[in-house]
């Protein structure tokens, strides 16, 4: 594997190692294998890794690099550097686990969907045309953030693709399926949020009893399969 | 229960280190703002430095004790007072059963910190006590803590009870106290030292340099989550397209009003604003300290300068670590 690496300190306990440009599958699978490896192949002082779009954040404490190695006339950042460039060089690409496809069920529209009408009148389409326009692709997680479990997607279809709202909503329930620009994704938790919310699933999507404890993880795809009320209601009760 | 919230004052919290290694499921890190006065204190009731320990805020707290305890108190000065005496600082202290201790207001820094020997009862969620309000998970059953809100202290090892036992012979406690001063700075006019961002070049020579000479304030939109800066606006070259990407306690970030944002113990995990600088660590306990309305000013320095400031804070905690073994044997 050989590609042009960028190391940019974060402070002075992260740095980032950039491995491309650009909102990319092959470019997030160098994430995701410089993640892997890096979990595997812990250096002294190594916190953790945190892949996205097209790179590694890498935490690390470095008092315990500088007390790990005798190298001196160099910075641990320097050091942790070093290690990764050398992790990188000896090529050893870890293949990310085998692709996950996690179906999430959304009840499209109405009170779990309040902005679906507005994205159809945005666009000129019918609700239902703009439900089978989201539903019929699979969307690549790149990263999770924002939020415990918010996934970061690939995006979505030009034809849906529909600004923020001008003003943010006090609170969007969880599961809220929702657009903003060319993204699209979920809200696990409660929170304020500027985005076009279509619909709402019933699945939970941060689990802190759980390891780990989010449903989506990087380099998952998900489907959403629109389903009616009825089945919404019965999915929210067997999750209950 | 032994300890028992009479008043929760503005923000109570149970944080520790903050709750690593989950970030990449967008789990924050949190933990105590000010570390270095919390590692301080859990290291003189003989806890592991990590250990779970109340952060206070500004003023009102108070809490009764139903049982003998010990504990410490480190941070900003905000007037502790124990049955109305003045409460001794910075050392390890018994409080009797029955006892009540009081936070009035803040005469210097923000937030102080009460460590309890055998820590808090309570159980990790994701390897740490820190609580994390908005998930509503960790510390108290994930909440800041409510008046009536009752706790318990854990078990107490041996080095726990050595100090423990000491004290009861010195009537509560001792003559001397650590010096906080070297770990947490609280006096007018600090100065904040900073590295430069991801994106400092991708701002313009004016901002550049405003950054580093112009004074900043901390506006009333500061809390555990971030401090917005109130002063000259920061302006990038041209028009930067990000993509969200990691960011961390100290960030210091330029949304598009261009009026800058410090990230704080409960910042997201991610962010797609301009970084034009970061703190060094070795400052954030500084930082914690600042109240709404205070002046900061930044300095740059180089990563060899914050290296060393990291090393040598390390150095001297484990320096406090070493001679409270010699004062309290096993």
């Amino acid at each position: 594997m050989k590609y042009k690496i960028i190391i940019k300190p974060l402070g002075d306990s992260a740095l980032i190692v950039q491995l491309g440009d650009g909102v990319n599958p092959l470019i997030h699978e160098r994430a995701q294998s410089l993640t892997t490896l890096l979990n595997m192949y812990q250096f002294n002082g190594f916190i953790e890794a945190v892949p996205a779009y097209n790179n590694v954040t890498v935490y690390y404490n470095p008092f315990i690099v500088y007390q790990s190695s005798y190298k001196t006339g160099q910075t641990s950042f320097q050091k942790v550097s070093a290690y990764i460039n050398e992790l990188i060089m000896r090529g050893k690409q870890e293949r990310p686990s085998k692709e996950r496809i996690v179906k999430i069920p959304v009840l499209y529209g109405g009170k779990q969907g309040p902005d679906l009408d507005y994205v159809a009148k945005y666009h000129n389409l019918s609700p239902e045309e703009v439900i089978h326009i989201h539903s019929s692709q699979d969307y690549l997680v790149y990263m999770l953030g924002f939020a415990p479990g918010f996934p970061f997607l690939g995006g979505v279809d030009r034809r849906v693709a529909t600004p923020r709202k001008e003003t943010p909503r006090q609170a969007i329930a969880p599961g809220s399926v929702g657009i903003a620009g060319e993204q699209t994704g979920i809200y696990p938790l409660e929170t304020p949020g500027g985005w076009q919310i279509i619909g709402r699933t019933p699945r939970q999507l941060f689990l802190p009893e759980q390891s780990p404890p989010t449903l989506l993880q990087p380099g998952d795809k998900i489907r959403f399969i629109p389903v009616t009320l009825e089945k919404y209601e019965t999915y929210k009760e067997d999750i209950q | 229960m032994s300890i028992q919230v009479l008043r929760p004052g503005l923000m109570t919290t149970i944080q520790d280190l903050g709750r690593y290694g989950f970030q990449k499921f967008g789990v924050l890190v949190g933990g105590a703002m000010d570390q270095h006065s919390l590692r301080i204190a859990n290291l003189l009731v003989g806890n592991k430095e990590g250990e779970g320990a109340l952060e206070v805020n500004l003023f009102g707290t108070t809490l009764q004790f139903n049982e003998d305890t010990l504990i410490a108190i480190t941070g900003g000065d905000l007037q502790a007072s124990i049955d109305g005496i003045k409460a001794p600082t910075w050392r390890p202290l018994l409080i009797r059963s029955g006892e009540v201790l009081t936070f009035t207001s803040a005469i210097k820094g923000c937030r102080a910190y009460i460590a309890f020997a055998g820590g808090i009862q309570v159980p990790e969620v994701m390897g740490s006590k820190s609580t994390y309000i908005r998930a509503q998970i960790g510390g108290f059953y994930g909440k800041a803590l409510q008046k009536g809100d009752r706790f318990e202290c854990g078990m107490m090892n041996e080095r726990n009870e050595a100090i423990f036992s000491q004290l009861q012979k010195c009537s509560g406690h001792v003559a001397w106290s650590v010096n906080g001063h070297p770990f947490v700075n609280m006096n007018q006019a600090r100065t904040i030292r900073v590295l430069r961002g991801t994106e400092y070049e991708y701002f313009d020579k004016d901002s550049q340099q405003t950054l580093f000479q112009e004074t900043y304030e901390i506006t009333s939109q500061a809390d555990r989550m971030g401090y917005r800066l109130e002063g000259p606006p920061l302006t990038l070259n041209e028009p930067l397209e990000l993509l969200s990407e990691g960011v961390t306690y100290g960030t210091i970030q330029i949304p598009p009003n261009g009026k800058p944002i410090i990230l704080m113990a409960d910042r997201q995990t991610t962010g797609g604003y301009p970084k034009i600088g970061q703190v060094i660590s070795t400052d954030l306990a500084h930082l914690a300290q600042f109240q709404p309305l205070d002046e900061i000013k930044f300095k740059e320095v180089s990563m060899e300068e914050a290296e060393y400031a990291f090393i040598n804070n390390e150095k001297a905690i484990h320096k406090i670590r070493l001679s409270l073994q010699l004062k309290f044997p096993l």
